[in-house]
């Protein structure tokens, strides 16, 4: 096939399913279960998962459609992350909708299978351009799913705060392009690398930068843009919430890398980017975690949890190139399997009214739902980073990349940042196995298959990335090397 | 001997002044020259002889909104339309193809057509529907 | 001919009101316009630059831009008018069930 269409290939094939899913969806009696749509969708992805495997099977690296999308190893390790946290969610969101309350459920396919298109085409495309297309459609496609559950008050408040602060995000990252624009001449990731070092104007271009990292910072929830973030994580549907703390994230860290990745050609930039994310990486972790010790709500204190997270990943960047880019990118991969599990749990745990808000809500689940408890017990510890699960390895290669690059200092605050996150981990696990006072809590009718085989998957992933991380971490470094010596 | 850049702009300074001059000296002459009666029944506002009840802002349809997005992104995919007309000529010169533009410009047409077949499926053009809202 | 600088100027000026009017405003319609005139500013200044560079990418760059600020507009009423259904208010300081 065309060297053009394989480069995008996963992406076509979500689109196609997509648009399969819309013109499919009117013949549906309104207050029909839309499963089969759900089902298709998943069907999608899983052929996409496909196409990114045939993509890795080439072994070379593609630059089509002018200079603006680059297929590598590097993309389609994000390729692959994408493909499979829009899988788990798929799974688990296809009984989370009461047949009959809510009449559009056949949308929300085809929203997330659009979404992922953009996080896709973000981490693919080394022209700026592209990479605001993809932001676009992964934060449009997201504005209307964090308002999905109608029912609820809170629903539209949260999309709307998503909405305004994201706006504003892209404002921002549509202004540091433009300046990124004229202190180069170009809009290409590359053009832009080799045009740092000679500017005839540095200031502007180190603005540039500036801007572009606080538009993207809001979309990763790194502090200090995270204040939309527990809002929006408390009043979206659960599947929904973990789509959205870890696929766009991960679209966007790895654009993060690409523009990390300009920089190396000029050195004061460079020092100056290293500095300004290194104070967003120990503001990240500061106010995630104390935000999160604060909390009673469960979401709202994985949604700090997230913040955190976003602090510990971005200590990653300011090491040298190879190291950071396989760190960043193999923790990336860890986080994304531990979050996608949680919301998972709980989203099975309460079902569409989401009965189970607070902390103290989840006391005692552990005698009535043992299997589930336990896997959010594992994710739970996993988020601290306990040894033999995905999320310890993803810290320590973090923080050893960022003692390779001398910025120990670093590595000493994330280690701190982590033990007192130990804290409020182990509050919610413990009234997970404490014991219950009062009365029984919600109907539950049990889990449902898909939901189960998308849990399956999320502890299976993230106990492989913990006993096991070679795989993962050797496709990681290839992508990194395949980064570095193409920008060099 | 060169004009000073800025005396280009004196026929606009001009014709601010003018245009001031004309609205202020029309509504400051009827103050000042016009009789003033200022009773209470004079000074409320008027509807046709009734008693105003309420806000002045009514409710609207949602259907004004949903005519009024899709000409919003239906115009935006047509002004898509534009520079591919205006390289159309130098397209099989460029591509080394006789149809591929205008096959590219098929495609895109239908995805657009994909939502317009959306739109139109789920009643949305149906302008006389008597449902109470969408 | 007019000097970059000057149109670089607005830009950054319309940027800041915008900015001003966002975190300013209550009405949720007025701080939308407001995202809309910051994206106005940044395509003032792409085409300044694309005019200082002599290339047409900037200019390309406006079309997107505009396509997906009119995108998001459609999205963002909509979303607006959920809100309004369920809150029956348009003042973002009375949207606050989710403090904390």
């Amino acid at each position: 096939m065309s060297s053009a269409l394989l480069s995008i290939l996963p992406e076509v094939v979500l689109t196609v399913t997509g648009v399969l899913i819309m013109l499919a969806d009117p013949f549906f009696a309104p207050k029909a279960s839309k499963k089969a749509l759900g089902w298709l969708a998943v069907l999608g992805t899983l052929g996409a998962a496909g196409a990114t495997l045939l993509q890795l099977r080439t072994h070379q690296i593609l630059l089509t459609f002018s200079g603006s999308i680059q297929m590598d190893t590097f993309s389609v390790f994000f390729h692959l992350l994408i493909a499979s946290i829009v899988l788990l969610t798929l799974l688990v969101s296809l009984d989370y909708f009461k047949p009959g309350a809510t009449s559009h459920s056949g949308e929300y396919f085809a929203l997330v299978l659009f979404g992922a298109v953009g996080m896709m085409l973000m981490t693919c495309s080394v022209e700026l351009l592209m990479v605001f297309i993809g932001l676009e459609i992964s934060s449009i496609s997201t504005y209307i799913l964090a308002g999905y559950r109608k029912g609820q008050a809170t629903a539209s408040e949260s999309s709307l705060k998503y909405f305004l602060l994201g706006s504003f995000a892209t404002a921002f990252f549509l202004y540091g392009i433009a300046l990124a624009f004229g202190a180069t001449g170009t809009t290409s990731l590359n053009g832009i690398a080799s045009g740092l070092s000679v500017t005839a104007f540095p200031t502007m271009a180190f603005l540039a930068l500036a801007m572009m990292l606080v538009g993207l910072g809001f979309k990763v929830s790194a502090a200090p843009f995270h204040v939309w973030t527990p809002d929006v994580y408390q009043g979206a549907p659960a599947p929904v919430v973990g789509l959205m703390s870890t696929a766009p994230k991960a679209a966007v860290f790895a654009v993060l890398l690409r523009i990390t990745a300009t920089t190396y050609s000029s050195e004061l930039l460079h020092a100056r980017w290293v500095w300004l994310i290194g104070i967003i990486a120990v503001l990240s972790m500061t106010i995630g975690n104390l935000g999160a010790l604060l909390q009673k709500d469960a979401k709202r204190m994985l949604a700090y949890s997230s913040i955190a997270h976003a602090g510990y990943l971005m200590v990653a960047y300011t090491a040298l190139p190879a190291d950071s880019i396989a760190a960043a990118a193999f923790y990336t991969a860890g986080y994304a399997a531990m979050n996608v599990g949680a919301f998972a749990v709980i989203s099975q745990l309460g079902g569409y009214d989401e009965p189970l808000r607070t902390i103290d809500d989840y006391r005692g689940l552990a005698q009535k739902h043992p299997v589930l408890a336990a896997a959010l017990a594992f994710f739970l510890l996993s988020l601290i980073g306990i040894p033999f699960t995905g999320g310890f390895f993803g810290k320590f290669y973090v923080f050893n990349a960022a003692i390779g690059a001398g910025h120990v200092w670093l590595a000493v605050l994330g280690l701190l940042n982590s033990g007192v996150a130990c804290f409020y981990y182990l509050r919610l696990l413990t009234a997970l196995y404490s014991r219950k006072l009062g009365e029984e809590g919600g109907e539950f009718e049990g889990s449902s298959p898909a939901a189960a085989i998308a849990i399956a998957g999320a502890v299976l992933a993230t106990l492989l990335l913990g006993v096991l991380p070679g795989k993962v971490l050797g496709l990681a470094q290839r992508g990194a090397t395949v980064q570095v010596s193409r920008n060099r | 001997m060169q004009i000073p850049y800025i005396w280009n702009y004196l026929p606009l300074a001009l014709q601010i002044l003018a245009a001031l001059a004309l609205a202020g000296g029309m509504v400051t002459a009827s103050y000042i020259l016009g009789k003033h009666r200022r009773t209470k029944v004079k000074l409320s506002t008027y509807e046709c002889g009734m008693e105003p009840v309420g806000d002045a802002r009514g409710r609207f349809t949602v259907r004004f909104y949903m005519v009024a997005m899709l000409f919003i992104l239906f115009d935006v995919e047509a002004v898509f339309m534009l520079p591919w007309a205006v390289i159309y000529k130098q397209l099989p010169g460029i591509t080394h193809s006789r149809f591929f533009g205008f096959n590219e410009m098929l495609v895109y047409i239908g995805f657009v057509a994909v939502g317009l077949f959306y739109v139109w499926k789920k009643g949305i053009l149906n302008w006389a529907a008597d449902k109470g809202d969408l | 001919m007019v000097p970059i600088s000057y149109y670089l100027v607005l830009a950054a000026i319309l940027f800041s009101l915008g900015i001003a009017a966002y975190l300013v405003k209550r009405n949720v319609i007025t701080i939308f316009i407001s995202i809309e005139l910051m994206l106005n500013a940044v395509n003032l200044t792409f085409i300044a630059f694309a005019h200082q560079w002599n290339k047409l990418n900037g200019q390309i760059f406006v079309f997107f831009v505009m396509v997906v600020a009119a995108a998001e507009a459609a999205v963002g009423l909509a979303i607006i008018i959920a809100l309004f259904r369920s809150r029956q208010t348009l003042n973002v300081d009375q949207v606050n069930l989710l403090k904390g």
